[in-house]
């Protein structure tokens, strides 16, 4: 049967990028919708009512969102590349770590990036200590996953090209390489794979974005 | 607050004729009565017919295997399968199924109808959960913005369900395991918040009722003076 595969992201959203890795490394066709998040579109809205969120996958006209979802549907319903390990305890690891990343990892770094001063001091050491318990999954490790990347490589993705843009923005080094030789490392490794080098966003545009969001954060405390 | 430690020791059998014998199967759950995260658990095993130790945890004093088995979080529940730890009520649940396939699937086999099991319970974690907490911990304007936060998440719930009996459609599942202990608050919120579903979300006051008649269910769901036991004790613990 013809199928249909629609990605509807922004250019710059680290939750899309994760689908985007998923589907090429699958070697899935399909068709991207760019969303303006100022002017949602009506599809989107009707595809995601509940967050009204990017990233949103359609597969013959059935809606998925929220981005740990859609890769365990892209898992579930595309067997080849697999992203998960059949054994039922290396599953159960990978999805705790996955997890660790969007409700621990990223809200601890988020938060040294958007805020100065005292407020930023006091959130660093949350993230580092963050950052640490990642690093040590990867003993004897190239990937999370082991040889090739998997699920846990592509949630924690985003750090592989984000990083150094907000290490710019803000003038601090998070992932410093003497404290953090494996999480080094594993950028350097994450980004010499095929799809994750030909699907980062511009770096220049990623930094002027990433700035003009911490200056609104900065002046107002909160999203725009 | 000079409590003694309290780590309670109890074994549970659930015994089915049906149940998959194989290797040895240690299986233990390092649990909490009234945490609705642990309540998923026991009701997964129950629906599953498998035997456990269930280890009970004071959270104002936790265990050294707890601290052990779950070094990042140190929170509860914690499955141990022979020896090894697994965190996190709905990876947890999603192992049990793996591992026991035959008994009571409970996630549905379709990859969409999985996506969308996974998707709601995401969101009672997040929204249910959230309110619920809200509603649980805070006075005035804060718990009246989560009782109002609720009966939001509860109607879309409910339009989830639609005329299904239950969210996994005939048969009781992910979803219904996720959300029956933050409705089994509801019932409680009713007694000291004045909350009141059954005007607003009638549907998914029948679907609670319905799952409260099933064993796992109603036996693994602490009623209302534990549940009053645990909110003066959590007061109590957050006012140190």
């Amino acid at each position: 049967m013809a199928e249909e595969v629609k990605l509807f992201r922004t250019w710059s959203s680290p939750f899309a990028l994760r689908i985007v890795w998923a589907l090429k490394l699958k070697g899935i066709q399909y068709e991207t919708i760019f969303e303006d998040i100022s002017n949602k579109s009506p599809l989107l809205l009707q595809y995601n009512p509940v967050y009204k969120k990017v990233p949103v996958l359609v597969h013959n006209g059935k809606p998925v969102s929220e981005s740990l979802v859609i890769l365990e549907y892209i898992e579930d319903t595309w067997k080849q590349t697999p992203l998960l390990p059949e054994d039922p305890y290396e599953r159960a690891t990978a999805r705790f770590w996955a997890k660790f990343v969007d409700d621990k990892l990223m809200p601890s770094i988020w938060h040294v990036f958007v805020t100065q001063g005292k407020e930023q001091d006091e959130a660093i050491p949350l993230a580092i200590e963050n950052l640490n318990l990642i690093e040590e999954q990867l003993k004897g490790k190239k990937f999370f996953s082991g040889e090739t990347i998997g699920l846990v490589d592509i949630a924690f993705g985003w750090m592989g090209n984000l990083i150094s843009v907000l290490e710019m923005v803000t003038g601090l080094k998070l992932i410093d390489a003497e404290k953090f030789p494996l999480l080094q490392a594993w950028m350097q490794n994450l980004s010499d794979v095929q799809v994750i080098k030909e699907n980062w966003p511009p770096h220049d545009k990623l930094v002027s974005k990433f700035q003009a969001i911490r200056e609104t954060y900065l002046a107002t405390g909160a999203p725009k | 607050m000079g409590e003694s430690p309290l780590i309670i020791i109890c074994v549970r059998y659930f015994i089915e004729p049906s149940m998959t014998i194989g290797m040895a199967n240690e299986v233990i759950l390092l649990d909490y009565w009234p945490s609705p995260f642990a309540a998923r658990v026991r009701i997964a095993l129950a629906e599953k017919g498998i035997e456990y130790e269930c280890k009970e945890e004071d959270l104002a004093n936790k265990s050294p295997l707890l601290m052990k088995m779950n070094p990042i979080h140190h929170k509860v529940p914690v499955l141990i399968h022979n020896g090894r730890p697994i965190c996190e009520s709905e990876i947890i649940i999603q192992y049990i199924d793996d591992v026991w396939k035959v008994e009571s699937p409970l996630l549905p086999s379709d990859s969409y109808l999985k996506a969308k099991a996974r998707f709601w319970t995401s969101f009672i974690n997040t929204k249910v959960h959230e309110s619920g907490r809200k509603v649980w911990m805070s006075k005035g304007v804060d718990q009246e913005t989560g009782k109002e936060e609720l009966i939001e998440w509860c109607k879309l719930l409910e339009v989830e369900l639609g005329d299904k009996p239950y969210f996994g459609g005939e048969n009781f599942g992910f979803v219904d395991i996720a959300l029956v202990p933050f409705y089994n608050w509801f019932n409680f919120f009713k007694n000291f918040a004045d909350f009141n579903m059954e005007a607003e979300c009638p549907k998914l006051v029948k679907w609670g009722n319905r799952c409260m008649e099933r064993e796992s269910v109603s036996k693994s769901l602490p009623n209302s003076d534990q549940m009053y036991a645990a909110f003066l004790e959590f007061k109590k613990m957050l006012n140190m």
